[in-house]
């Protein structure tokens, strides 16, 4: 008779930009229910340039971005179908002028909403409003502790406005997360942006490492940290973890490279989670756009979301393990990771269909993972920002 | 100390859940949920009876006594279980208290 609490949201620290996605325990091999939460990238404009952003390097326009009615239509049409959260982000959702009316809409419906977000582009009266229109929980990216290093990884001068949106966010008593992408140009300041989570008075800190595919996977040789980092890392982590028990949650994304085992991506491709480009395209995961050949349905298509979600070419290519080959065929992980991410493997190895190179059972594993470890060892230093030009090297005055 | 962290739940604690925690009837699955940042908790139905209860008037005592009334059953044990359960939601920050009166 005692009460619990079963955690059916095990929130797994998203890839590349520690977006958390949610993990039904309800969702099984045969039945791919409705996911309880979904990411919408509202716009993928950003004042930031980030050398690791997680959406594609090719980016939708503005012009492409579906109108507020086609999102507060998309926003109904989630909470119909069984969703329970929706996570608004980007590229950076404030820079949506009508966020305030999507948010309100979510409410409206039923939907619980999360705010992704730089940051830079906020007033406090705007943060106001969006508490005000129902938003539950703010999560925050910083690429430092202090601008110098946090300013140079964003290409933008934007750290000074992120602590003074953070401190309105408590004020407003919103839940804070703070998202902290680590890599090898500023895993050193890591004991101090746990600090600065406790300082502004988060609930919770995400320590991901960078994912690379799309950007990151330009800015591999600047961005991979060495063997001897990581395990410096995890250790500041886990003593992090039990020092703040109950008054900071700390997650932890490793880099999948240095993992002898690949991630379960996305929970299982076309599991648990999917979400919803600018442009209204329904995506197993934000960076599937990468893997050329597959067609995506949009929510501007005559089909539901539902039935895209079931039904649809791109999401029953890579779900369930009949679709893979060895080594993952015969192995006894098939259904524990799913073969890792397909993104990567399309990345690494050219083909999406085969194992994930991080893990050791891939033949790729051996040469991609020496190639990265002497990327780490290197010293190149210098960013590719990410912008819609495809991509602008950092100049020798900014580094 | 901000609300919902570093709690410990006693039976004079009087627990509500914040604003930005909600108990609710997800009728798609017809279970109750509890929605939290980027989060989504399936308590039981004794859980889901306890977080009822949980309106920021009432004290764990009396939840105890409440419940130990209805199920017939040792009011120690309810107790320790509710303050367990409501520990464990507190410390992952989705439990706050109503304020003390200061004298």
């Amino acid at each position: 008779m005692s009460p619990t609490l079963t955690d059916a949201g095990q929130a797994v620290a998203h890839p590349a930009d520690g977006l958390a996605t949610l993990e039904s325990r309800r969702s099984t091999a045969e039945t791919y229910g409705i996911p309880l939460a979904v990411l919408a990238e509202v716009t993928h404009r950003c004042p930031l340039q980030c050398p690791y952003c997680s959406n594609p390097v090719e980016l939708d326009r503005a012009g492409s971005e579906l109108t507020t009615g086609e999102w507060k239509k998309v926003l109904s049409e989630l909470a119909e179908i069984g969703v329970l959260q929706i996570h608004f982000s980007g590229g950076e959702p404030t820079a949506r002028k009508d966020l305030v009316e999507l948010v309100q809409h979510a409410s409206d419906v039923g939907l619980y909403s999360n705010l992704i977000t730089s940051a830079v582009l906020l007033t406090r009266e705007k943060l106001a409003a969006l508490a005000d229109a129902g938003l539950c929980h703010v999560q925050i990216s910083f690429q430092g502790n202090e601008p110098v290093v946090a300013d140079r990884v964003a290409g933008f001068k934007g750290h000074a406005k992120k602590l003074e949106v953070a401190r309105w966010t408590r004020e407003l008593e919103l839940p804070l997360t703070v998202n902290a992408v680590m890599h090898r140009q500023n895993l050193h300041q890591l004991p101090d942006i746990i600090q600065m989570a406790v300082d502004l008075d988060a609930d919770r800190l995400e320590v991901a490492n960078v994912q690379y595919y799309g950007w990151a996977l330009k800015n591999r040789a600047a961005l991979m940290p060495t063997l001897e980092q990581l395990e410096e890392t995890t250790r500041i982590v886990e003593d992090a973890q039990a020092r703040l028990k109950g008054v900071l949650a700390i997650d932890y994304v490793v880099p999948d490279y240095y993992a002898l085992r690949p991630k379960k991506c996305m929970g299982g491709w076309g599991r648990q989670f999917f979400n919803i480009s600018p442009s209204g395209k329904i995506l197993p995961c934000h960076a599937a756009e990468s893997i050329t050949g597959l067609e995506f349905e949009s929510v501007r298509s005559n089909h539901s979301i539902a039935w895209i979600w079931q039904n649809s070419e791109a999401f029953n290519r890579y779900r369930g393990t009949s679709w893979m080959s060895e080594p993952c065929r015969s192995c006894e992980f098939r259904e524990i990771d799913f073969g890792g991410c397909r993104c990567q493997a399309f990345a690494l190895t050219g083909d999406a269909g085969n194992t994930d190179p991080a893990c050791t059972l891939s033949p790729h594993h051996d040469r991609i993972f020496k190639v990265a470890a002497e990327e780490a060892a290197g010293n190149h230093s210098r960013f590719i920002y990410r912008n819609f030009a495809g991509g602008t090297p950092e100049t020798e005055s900014g580094t | 100390m901000p609300a919902g962290r570093n709690i410990t739940v006693s039976e004079a604690s009087r627990p509500k859940l914040p604003r930005h925690t909600k108990l609710k009837f997800d009728a798609t699955r017809q279970v109750w949920v509890i929605l939290a940042p980027e989060r989504v908790l399936a308590p039981d139905e004794i859980a889901v009876e306890v977080l009822h209860l949980c309106d920021g008037i009432r004290s764990v005592a009396e939840m105890a006594d409440q419940l130990a009334a209805k199920y017939a059953a040792p009011r120690d044990a309810i107790s320790s279980d509710v303050i367990a359960m409501l520990q464990d939601l507190a410390d992952k920050g989705f439990l706050t208290e109503a304020r003390e009166k200061t004298p």
